[in-house]
């Protein structure tokens, strides 16, 4: 079976749990995530986000998850 | 169940510094444990003291929190008075082989089923950034101003030697790397030790010149490599990434377990 | 019955008893004069399918038995003068997290090094005030193995009451010297078993908050209350606070509970102290010779009497004054520079009543040495 591309649904971000680092900002390899004025991370351009999650992975403060439609992130 | 389930979330955000290499550890642990499939109630972590210990107050499993360099001590009377527990041993640097480092060995030379996780941040952050036996020669800290003339130990091989059957390095970046290690670590049946190396932005990065926490991952990124690669032979100071041993020896309390029936035997 | 009776090492005796309380876990580490129990556990344990384990160090020891306590097992470790001095950081782990163990320290002559094959009490003060910072000990002794028995199943039973670590105090001549022991038949001695919570799964559990009754019932590592434990202040769930008012809270529980029950934690024997006009005070093997003074004096007619004190920790201060009410004189007989003499001076309302009879040459002290101190007393010379 041809391995189906996974679709976003969204970004889901504990801002209380972010501490602004960059981690997630800086390894993304679309460059879909920024961060705010409060040094938050948001999804600047989330139509750019091929649902890697190399930023979920990576997030020291669990602040972020990826959702895809085929499924919750784990 | 999501990676949330398994940690005590009134407790966060935690209280690591923006960076701090240690929460990509527990992100990576939390997700090894839900991959296993284990019950919260089979684990026991235990820790020691410094940053790298709060991490047992954040997970939702049977947590105790020791004294510093003392945690392999407590989870072999853990392990051994009930050994069907998952034992996990989080350590700093410091912790694990400076005020430890005689547990250390003794735990690996016993070949306890237990998983040392060695959070290696060449530094110690709880106290202010002093340099560890990890540090090495040439950095700076707050107790080296000018240059540390202490060397470092090598994890793997010092692991390797004292007996530990289950011997691996990754760092923070290969996150993915870092949670299949933990998987197999704690499904050894033996002394297994993960060196992860993990950025303290806050001290050894700032004292070193290292950049921002992202820069010091780039740092694992590049100078690192898989063990035996090509990159290795051209370039031998990148430091190898892997699992270094895997062996199958007599499991300490499978062993005990031998003794007692010995016992049992020689009294009817 | 017959089948009960030994001839054994105090170290030995120690060791049935802590079977008897129902140890199933020992974790030691070599040193004299001490090694005999750490030889027994490593004997019998497996045999009852108990653990024991060599550790690398006495830090070790303690902090494994801490451990082993955790998972639901009664727990022991050995040691001696400097692996005393090593335990002191697992010691207050163990009094700041309230795990229940029994920590044996078999007397020798110190400081460092010292006398290791030679009788000393100089531990005295090290067993109350070896960790650091505000706390409450029990420290418990014995002078003959039938008392050993006795005092190590209640050190046991002390430890699972007041959730707290209990220090059995004996001294190399205990350790040592062999003597007649009867082992009990089960049920001769109550044994306290582990209070384990009756707070069903899914409930709050609060491994902190004690009962009406000041005990705090426990729960399993591996059970299916999952909780923390830390050398950390904490609050009643484990978890490290500041709060002062949690901080203070748990340090008033941590002596309270102590201090609040000595009367229930002493425990003492007494001989002819009714009319005694001299009290002896003595514990551990130097209350051997001080009976057998009391005894010849009391032949003769002599008003000697002797208290002897099998709790030091907490010091019972109401019954050492009750009991040297009358007394003109009162000494106190141990192998040391004056510990426990210390304590006496304190509880009496006539200190400048008190006086020494010790040894602290690693001799043991005979029923002589006190004669010289009596007659010294009576104004007779030596």
């Amino acid at each position: 079976m041809a391995k189906q591309k996974r679709q976003l649904k969204e970004h889901r971000i504990e801002r209380s749990w972010c501490k602004g680092c960059g981690i997630c900002v800086h390894f993304c390899p679309t460059k879909s995530l920024e961060l705010d004025e409060e040094e938050k991370v948001y999804a600047a351009r989330p139509q750019d986000c091929i649902c890697c999650r190399q930023c979920e992975i990576r997030c020291p403060d669990l602040a972020v998850e990826v959702l895809t439609e085929e499924g919750d992130s784990k | 169940m999501a990676i949330k389930d398994y940690i005590r979330q009134k407790f966060f955000p935690h209280m690591w510094c923006p960076g701090c290499g240690h929460g990509i550890v527990l992100n990576s642990l939390l997700r090894a444990v839900e991959e296993l499939g284990f019950s919260k109630n089979e684990i026991v972590m235990v820790s020691g003291i410094g940053c790298s210990s709060r991490i047992s107050g954040y997970v939702d499993f049977h947590s105790l929190h020791t004294l510093h360099g003392r945690a392999l001590a407590f989870a072999t009377g853990v392990k051994m008075s009930q050994p069907e527990l998952n034992v996990i041993v989080p350590m700093g640097d410091g912790d694990a082989l400076a005020i430890g480092g005689n547990h250390f060995i003794h735990a690996a030379r016993r070949n306890i089923a237990m998983t040392a996780i060695v959070m290696n941040n060449r530094i110690y952050g709880m106290t202010g950034g002093q340099y560890s036996p990890l540090s090495g020669y040439g950095t700076i800290a707050t107790t080296a101003p000018y240059t540390n003339i202490d060397h470092d130990f090598d994890i793997v091989e010092l692991s390797r030697a004292a007996g530990a059957t289950y011997v691996a390095r990754t760092t923070t970046y290969h996150a993915q790397q870092m949670t299949k290690m933990l998987k197999e670590a704690i499904l050894h049946d033996g002394f297994s030790v993960v060196e992860v190396l993990t950025q303290c932005p806050t001290y050894f990065g700032r004292k070193n010149k290292l950049g921002s926490a992202a820069d010091m991952m780039e740092y694992y990124k590049k100078n690192t490599t898989p063990i035996g690669s090509k990159a290795k032979a051209e370039n031998p100071d990148l430091l190898e990434r892997g699992v270094f041993v895997r062996k199958d020896l007599p499991e300490y309390c499978s062993e005990y377990d031998k003794v007692i029936e010995t016992a049992m035997k020689g009294r009817s | 019955m017959d089948g009960n009776i030994k001839f054994v090492q105090g170290n030995e005796a120690c060791v049935e008893a802590a079977l008897y309380a129902g140890l199933d876990f020992f974790a030691g580490y070599p040193i004299t004069p001490s090694t005999e129990i750490a030889e027994h556990m490593s004997y019998r344990l497996p045999q009852i399918g108990g653990k024991f384990i060599q550790m690398e160090d006495e830090i070790s020891s303690i902090c494994a038995i801490i451990g082993a306590s955790l998972t639901g097992h009664k727990v022991m470790t050995a040691t001696s003068g400097p692996g005393f001095s090593l335990m002191q950081e697992g010691l207050g782990y163990a009094i700041m997290a309230e795990i229940p163990c029994v920590i044996v320290n078999v007397m020798r002559g110190g400081p460092s090094t010292g006398l290791p094959t030679c009788p000393s009490q100089g531990d005295v003060y090290q067993a109350r005030w070896g960790a650091h910072g505000d706390h409450a000990i029990i420290a418990l002794t014995a002078s003959n193995h039938q008392d050993a028995f006795n005092i190590t199943v209640d050190a046991f039973n002390m430890a699972e009451t007041y959730r707290t670590p209990v220090i059995l105090l004996f001294d190399e001549v205990i350790g040592h010297m062999r003597e007649r022991l009867t082992i009990p038949e089960p049920g001769d001695i109550p044994v306290v078993d582990r209070l384990r919570t009756s707070v069903k799964a899914g409930i709050d559990y609060h491994p902190y908050l004690p009962r009406e009754d000041g005990r705090l019932p426990m729960s399993d590592f591996g059970g299916q209350h999952r909780y923390n434990v830390t050398g950390l202040a904490h609050d009643m769930w484990g978890f490290p606070s500041s709060n002062p008012g949690v901080v203070h809270g748990l340090l008033r529980h941590l002596v309270d509970k102590i201090k609040n029950n000595v009367d229930t934690i002493t425990r003492y024997k007494e001989y002819y102290l009714e009319d005694a006009r001299t009290v002896l005070i003595s514990y551990g093997s130097s209350a051997r010779s001080a009976l057998h003074i009391v005894k010849n004096r009391r032949a003769r007619g002599e008003r000697l009497g002797l208290l002897e004190l099998q709790t030091i920790w907490p010091f019972p201060y109401g019954l050492v004054e009750e009991k040297c009410e009358k007394a003109r004189h009162i000494v106190v007989v141990e192998m040391n520079m004056g510990q426990v003499l210390r304590a006496v001076k304190r509880a009496v309302h006539h200190p400048e009543r008190v006086v020494l009879a010790n040894r602290i040459d690693g001799v043991f002290i005979t029923p002589t040495d006190i004669k010289n101190i009596l007659r010294l007393i009576e104004g007779k010379g030596v």
